[in-house]
């Protein structure tokens, strides 16, 4: 049973195509406030917040287009950001691969507490052993004889999305190349992607190079897992050995994104697209969809959400829930807008509406230690705008 | 006299503030240059060069008036007297 988190706070980490905004509420969820852009002009494709072992550490994986991908992190939720002379993030020499972009950020399992591990491209793991201080490229992965064979999906050739399983246990979904697994914590990797189609191959049903765009797991029942494909739509209940079909009910079985409920290992949610050739949403009609008999039915969540002309697409990582009860579910479009429901998707509110590119949403119910924390830094800000500017406000 | 480096300003910080550099090494290319550069200042470097010692896609290094793409790339031959620039691409979005 996982333990529902006391809520003091939500904090959303929303990664855009200039920067890295931050929107902080309280427990109630009713009133959001903004700050940002951090890391500003930068592409921030991946974010994590780390509340393990007593830190409350904001995580950015930056894209500079000229002087290449650092991982950079916070303390004080934003105010200041880690700036290392070295990147953080290298390939060893002899691989003769070079860092593109991190594409994924994820701390580990709570027990072991200075696990971190951060997908990147072109398609590797890299794992820190010290919370984030140092990395190394997971060899396993590095080397596997499927790699001459990945080829890059329209984002590239990237390593999206890690999942911590459990007892050594760990998947990773690439774009393209599809889900694989490690049962040796990390050793060996094995192609896991029975009954996953892939309808830009000759062969439908190959042994790897899907295009898998997003898998998720709820840590009760790891071995269940939900899969967001490039058309497709599956879930596992023996940890990935077979995947089967449960597009039952969608408009679209093509999309990005997917998220876990936090307390139900039975819940999801998505937000289908109408097609490879029109990534919008279907009909124009913005609407997340949840199963919550994982997978059996979905239901079209849309009330506060725009219904006509909305020519919306979310993106594989821009979709995220909250461990709260009721659970919060946030997602961000890639015209700029986050919306926020506080009820698991029954009503929705707009957020923003106006930010950069949204790329990447992530939630996090912050600790009476941070909640106290960010009173103080919004006391110091109110302050110091009352001086010199009002304060900004999402909406 | 010394071969020089103009760091541009986004990399200045990792440079020591320095907006010029000046290499008292023997450079007998503008990779010497680059990787003298480099041991001063790792972060130049990482930021200038990939892990495969490419320079990366959107940045620029000249020699003199030379863009070093369009000569012998990081084999481009260079003099105490030359000037080495490194400059952003006019790219991004």
């Amino acid at each position: 049973m996982i333990k529902k988190s006391a809520n003091s706070g939500v904090l959303l980490l929303v990664g855009t195509t200039k920067g890295a905004f931050v929107f902080r509420s309280t427990g109630a969820r009713t009133k959001w406030t903004m700050s940002g852009p951090y890391l500003r002009g930068e592409p921030v494709y991946a974010m994590a917040f780390d509340g393990r072992a007593g830190r409350q550490r904001m995580w950015a994986g930056t894209g500079n287009p000229f002087f290449g991908s650092s991982l950079r992190s916070s303390d004080d939720l934003g105010k200041t950001w880690s700036e290392k002379a070295e990147h953080a993030i290298k390939f060893p020499a002899e691989s003769g691969l070079a860092l593109k972009q991190i594409w994924q950020i994820r701390p580990g399992p709570a027990h072991r507490p200075d696990v971190m591990y951060c997908g990147v491209e072109p398609s590797a793991l890299f794992e820190s052993q010290d919370a984030g201080k140092t990395w190394t490229a997971n060899a396993g992965l590095l080397g596997h004889e499927h790699r001459p064979k990945w080829t890059p999906g329209g984002g590239g050739q990237c390593l999206h999305t890690i999942v911590p399983l459990g007892d050594g246990r760990i998947g990773i979904a690439m774009s393209t190349g599809g889900f694989y697994r490690s049962d040796d914590g990390g050793k060996s990797w094995r192609a896991r992607n029975v009954g996953v189609r892939a309808e830009f191959l000759p062969d439908k049903y190959p042994e790897f190079g899907q295009c898998v765009h997003k898998v998720v797991s709820h840590p009760s029942r790891p071995e269940r897992m939900f899969l967001q494909n490039h058309w497709g739509l599956y879930r596992s209940d023996d940890w990935g050995e077979t995947w089967h079909d449960i597009a039952n009910g969608v408009p679209s079985d093509f999309g990005f994104a997917m998220a876990i409920h936090p307390h139900d290992p039975d819940t999801a949610y998505i937000v289908p697209l109408e097609s490879d050739q029109f990534r919008c949403v279907p009909e124009a009609k913005l609407r997340v969809y949840r199963t919550r008999d994982a997978g059996k039915s979905w239901k079209a969540l849309s009330r506060g959400l725009p219904q006509e002309g909305a020519f919306e697409s979310v993106l594989r990582d821009g979709l995220d829930t909250d461990a709260s009860d009721p659970a919060g579910v946030y997602f961000g479009t890639r015209s700029g807008k986050v919306f926020a429901s506080r009820d698991e998707g029954a009503t929705w509110e707009m957020v923003a509406r106006s930010l950069p590119s949204v790329v990447c949403v992530k939630a996090a119910v912050m600790s009476p230690a941070t909640s106290h924390a960010t009173r103080k830094m919004a006391t110091a800000r109110r302050k110091k705008a009352s001086a010199h500017r009002p304060v900004r406000r999402a909406r | 006299m010394p071969l020089v480096v103009a760091i541009p300003g986004p990399l200045q910080p990792y440079a020591g503030g320095r907006a010029m550099v000046e290499l008292r090494e023997r450079c007998d290319t503008v990779g010497d240059a680059l990787e003298a550069l480099g041991e001063q200042y790792p972060g130049v470097r990482d930021r200038v060069l990939t892990e495969q010692g490419d320079v990366r896609q959107h940045l620029n290094v000249f020699v003199d008036e030379d863009n070093v793409r369009f000569a012998l790339g990081l084999a481009t031959p260079v003099s105490p007297e030359s000037r080495v620039t490194i400059l952003p691409a006019v790219s991004g979005g």
